[in-house]
């Protein structure tokens, strides 16, 4: 223990962080061809970044042509863009956000780099692997945005048949390939993560001593595993069918277009959890690092992880309400629909309550954590409406629906960015400007309630989702929303400019800034190639009472072990 | 591993106790062994799913119209599915001695099995060719390209056939109704695919107008409605007369047993490298992981074609 906080103390200067993982072998080769989880990680998170900006770039698009009603569309005049550029904008932008952003977004940049330092150990189980998932995710990305110039595609996110069977667009199986690829990139990465967990935990470590974020991305993981490979058969199918029209999922030539929606969701509902999970499992580390209190409800928040999970596989049915389904079916997927909502409730009853007397510090990290906690809960509580049968044939298809599933997914991407503030500073071995990160986050967050929650009343008045035109007396919901989503993008391109300002202006990192007690803050900024010297004490990962602030280190240190309080004073 | 010797204690730690095949990060030669076992399963499970999706729309489909099933089915040979069973049977058997032989290091007998096992693979492969040949020969093809040779599949059908079409019909009859249905007579192969190029374009709208009983337009709202038109026809036994849309028995077919061989052809790649390493001596009662890892998927492999065996060929 004592040469361990000694190494911990020394921080970034000392000799180990003199070679770190970063600097170790250099050239664009040592990093096209590593098998070092941190640097995939970190390729990752910057590819993702980059597509999330090419994404939003996309939602602009489709606000600033919602600016202003089209009137008498037919032969009239577009407004900047012809409604079929508008097709392919709002279905590139949630291809983009789904497939290639959000899905990995959390699991695969994040998990990757953090995912083995919090076990302590030199790597995921299968390193070539993880490389190969992420050149998956490369060629995925890169065929679905070489669509756009191999024929471009309006199916929407979904690839409904038979309009995607039917259309005349020629970027449907370039897409439809590229996602088969990311959906494979993100079935190795599950299982790269299970094993990890599985088989490199230190034996010291039981399931109910790891820090909950690995709770999330096991259940995550398990997802992944299990539902992606459906998606990946149904796509095949969907390609085969739109190629040579086997006639499985096409109605023109007897095929069942239902099946391919009960296909489709039985994936993309359990994605819905794979989005959000691992985001849960971040929320838990940084709302109790950030109020210097341990989590309230350990084993509930690990077991509604797991529990979501399962539930997550029985929901499908509730995107095909007005389908065709029968009305039993329908009855069965409601009821199961809202009991997804008492895990998700007990993971924010136990956040409140670790809130409740901790003292919070308004660090860009927590304001993220804190803006998820509303974002998810308007997300959360508006699926209830949509669960309700009789209500979400009103409200189907309509803006209610997207601002609904705004305000869940996109309450992944603020803590994605919150993870990445987070790590940032073990990851890169800067400080982000604090000030600077405060104003991103919060402008974001502003510009994004204000985008869809005017699309709120937008959809209850029955505007529906997809369209190009709309009537007069929808003008200033538009309005609203298009403002907000501008705002939103300053405050995103404020982020970013914040983090890459970083690399150059930003003072080195300590070893643990915020005073985490998860392992990865136990190695130095930026961690060596082999992570630790010596394997890190398993100890409560949410107990804090081991590190002082240290105003010499600008972070914390260890504290030597007389200074330590009695453990006893926990509850836990 | 070079990369690690920067650190000396670590370095030192690392020759000592680490056999050339464990990776860095495992500890030992168990812990790695357990982790690639644990990840070979979780695959295989994945590859079960993946397969799942298929067997689901099999389901469906079987379900909803069971005379499609029972009647396209005659046309598949069970003798030339028997036999391919029973060939891959054995290859996961000489598979399976292949393991036991690498555990003992049993390096003449491990080479000795894999080669009898991708001899296997190739049989099957070969027998799968003989029979997609035949499909593709009288036109039994999926959705969009099925093209029978014979006109009596669609004999209930008002449709005026030409005189070329009633001889196709009449010479064919004896090969569509037999239920042995040998593969390759040549008076029917070179008959068939002329003949069945005239009346196909007639087909297709007709084709159309059945699956949609209710004349609904094209993706129009109640789309479900069209699988369950098929049951308020109410049809009755697995007559001809009534089977309509039996082309999308050969589209799941096809899907079906394509995906399949593909994982065939996939299985002979991994056990050509496996049979590489054998040769190379690489395996030992110590270390065997690939080869082991190599017969889990081709017993995978040789499952599922044990499903899809009584599922596409012997339906009653």
């Amino acid at each position: 223990m004592s040469s361990y906080d000694a190494a911990a103390a020394r921080g970034p200067d000392s000799a180990a962080a003199a070679d770190n993982y970063l600097t170790h072998g250099r050239g664009l080769l040592s990093w096209a061809l590593t098998l070092d989880h941190k640097r995939i990680g970190v390729m990752y998170m910057t590819g993702i970044i980059i597509f999330f900006l090419i994404g939003g770039l996309f939602a602009l698009l489709v606000r600033t042509s919602l600016l202003i009603p089209q009137k008498n569309v037919p032969g009239g005049t577009p407004f900047i863009f012809s409604h079929d550029n508008y097709n392919l904008f709002f279905t590139l932008h949630g291809a983009i956000m789904v497939f290639i952003v959000i899905i990995p977004g959390i699991p695969a940049a994040m998990g990757n780099f953090v995912l083995p330092l919090m076990l302590g150990a030199k790597d995921v189980a299968f390193p070539r692997l993880n490389l190969t998932s992420w050149y998956l995710w490369l060629s995925g990305a890169a065929l679905a945005l070489l669509s756009i110039i191999m024929g471009g595609f309006d199916t929407g996110w979904t690839f409904y048949v038979p309009y995607s069977t039917d259309t005349t667009f020629a970027g449907v199986i370039p897409v439809l390939s590229g996602v088969f690829l990311l959906g494979f990139s993100s079935i190795f990465t599950g299982l790269n993560f299970i094993v990890t967990i599985h088989k490199l935990r230190p034996p010291e470590m039981g399931w109910f001593r790891m820090p909950l974020m690995l709770w999330a991305t096991y259940a995550t993981a398990v997802i992944q595993v299990l539902a992606t490979p459906v998606l990946g058969i149904t796509l095949l199918l969907l390609i085969v069918e739109r190629a040579a029209g086997i006639g499985v999922f096409n109605p023109a030539l007897g095929g069942d277009p239902v099946l391919y929606q009960h296909f489709f969701w039985f994936y993309s509902h359990p994605a819905v959890y794979i989005m959000i999970l691992p985001a849960m499992g971040v929320m838990s580390e940084l709302l109790s690092v950030f109020s210097r209190k341990h989590i309230f409800g350990y084993s509930f928040i690990a077991f509604s992880s797991v529990a979501i999970a399962i539930f997550g596989f029985l929901v499908w049915g509730h995107h095909m309400f007005v389908s065709g389904q029968s009305n039993l079916i329908s009855t069965v997927f409601s009821f199961l629909t809202f009991s997804v909502a008492v895990p998700s409730a007990i993971k924010m009853f136990n956040w409140l309550a670790t809130l409740y007397g901790g003292s919070i510090s308004f660090r860009a990290p927590m304001i993220y954590a804190l803006s998820f906690m509303w974002i998810f809960g308007i997300g959360g509580l508006t699926g209830l409406f949509l669960g309700t049968l009789a209500v979400d044939v009103h409200l189907h298809d309509t803006y209610f629906v997207v601002a609904h599933f705004h305000f869940v997914m996109a309450g992944t991407i603020f803590v994605f960015f919150g993870a990445v503030h987070y790590w940032w500073p073990k990851i890169t071995g800067r400080m982000y400007n604090e000030t600077l990160g405060n104003w991103g986050a919060l402008l974001s967050v502003i510009g994004f309630n204000i985008t869809f929650l005017a699309q709120f009343p937008l959809g209850t008045h029955g505007m529906p989702r997809r369209y190009y035109n709309y009537e007069e007396h929808y003008w200033i919901y538009h309005v609203v929303s298009t403002c907000g989503a501008y705002l939103a993008g300053i405050g995103f391109v404020l982020t970013v400019i914040c983090l890459v300002q970083s690399l150059f202006r930003g003072r080195k990192a300590p070893a643990n800034p915020w005073g985490g007690n998860t392992m990865e803050w136990y190695c130095p900024s930026p961690p060596p190639h082999h992570n630790f010297d010596h394997p890190p004490p398993v100890t409560d990962p949410y107990d804090f009472s081991g590190w002082k602030y240290d105003e010499k280190a600008g972070g914390y240190v260890r504290r030597s072990p007389a200074e330590i309080p009695a453990p006893a004073s926990k509850g836990h | 591993m070079a990369d690690i010797a920067a650190t000396g204690g670590h370095a030192a730690a690392h020759e000592l106790g680490h056999p050339s095949h464990v990776q860095h990060h495992f500890d030992t030669s168990a812990q790695q062994f357990e982790a690639s076992k644990l990840g070979m399963w979780l695959f295989l499970g994945t590859e079960v799913l993946f397969f799942s999706g298929l067997f689901c729309a099999y389901t469906v489909y079987r379900f909803n119209h069971p005379e499609i099933f029972a009647y396209a089915h005659k046309s598949l040979s069970v003798f030339w599915g028997a036999l391919n069973t029973i060939i891959l049977i054995a290859s996961s058997f000489t598979m399976a001695l292949g393991v036991w032989c690498a555990q003992k290091s049993n390096r003449p007998g491990l080479v000795i099995c894999l080669i009898l096992t991708l001899a296997g693979a190739a049989g099957f492969m070969v027998i799968k060719a003989i029979e997609y040949n035949e499909k593709f020969q009288h036109g039994k093809l999926w959705g969009r390209l099925y093209q029978p040779a014979q006109h009596d599949d669609h004999a209930a059908d008002d449709h005026a056939a030409d005189a070329g079409a009633a001889d196709a019909h009449a010479a064919a009859s004896g090969a569509a109704h037999g239920s042995d249905a040998r593969p390759t007579d040549p008076a029917h192969g070179a008959a068939a695919p002329a003949a069945g190029h005239g009346p196909s374009a007639a087909f297709q709208p007709e084709r159309t107008s059945l699956a949609e009983p209710n004349q609904l337009p094209r993706g129009g709202v109640k789309l479900s409605t069209l699988t369950a038109g098929g049951h308020d026809k109410g049809h009755g036994g697995p007559k001809p007369a009534d089977v309509h849309n039996e082309h999308i028995f050969y589209g799941i077919y096809f899907c079906l047993t394509g995906l399949h061989g593909l994982h065939v052809l996939a299985g002979m790649v991994v056990l050509s490298c496996v049979l590489v390493g054998a040769v190379q001596g690489r395996y030992h009662a110590g270390y065997y992981t690939p080869v082991d890892l190599g017969g889990l998927y081709w017993h995978l492999v040789d499952l599922i074609w044990i499903f899809l065996f009584p599922l596409l060929y012997l339906i009653h």
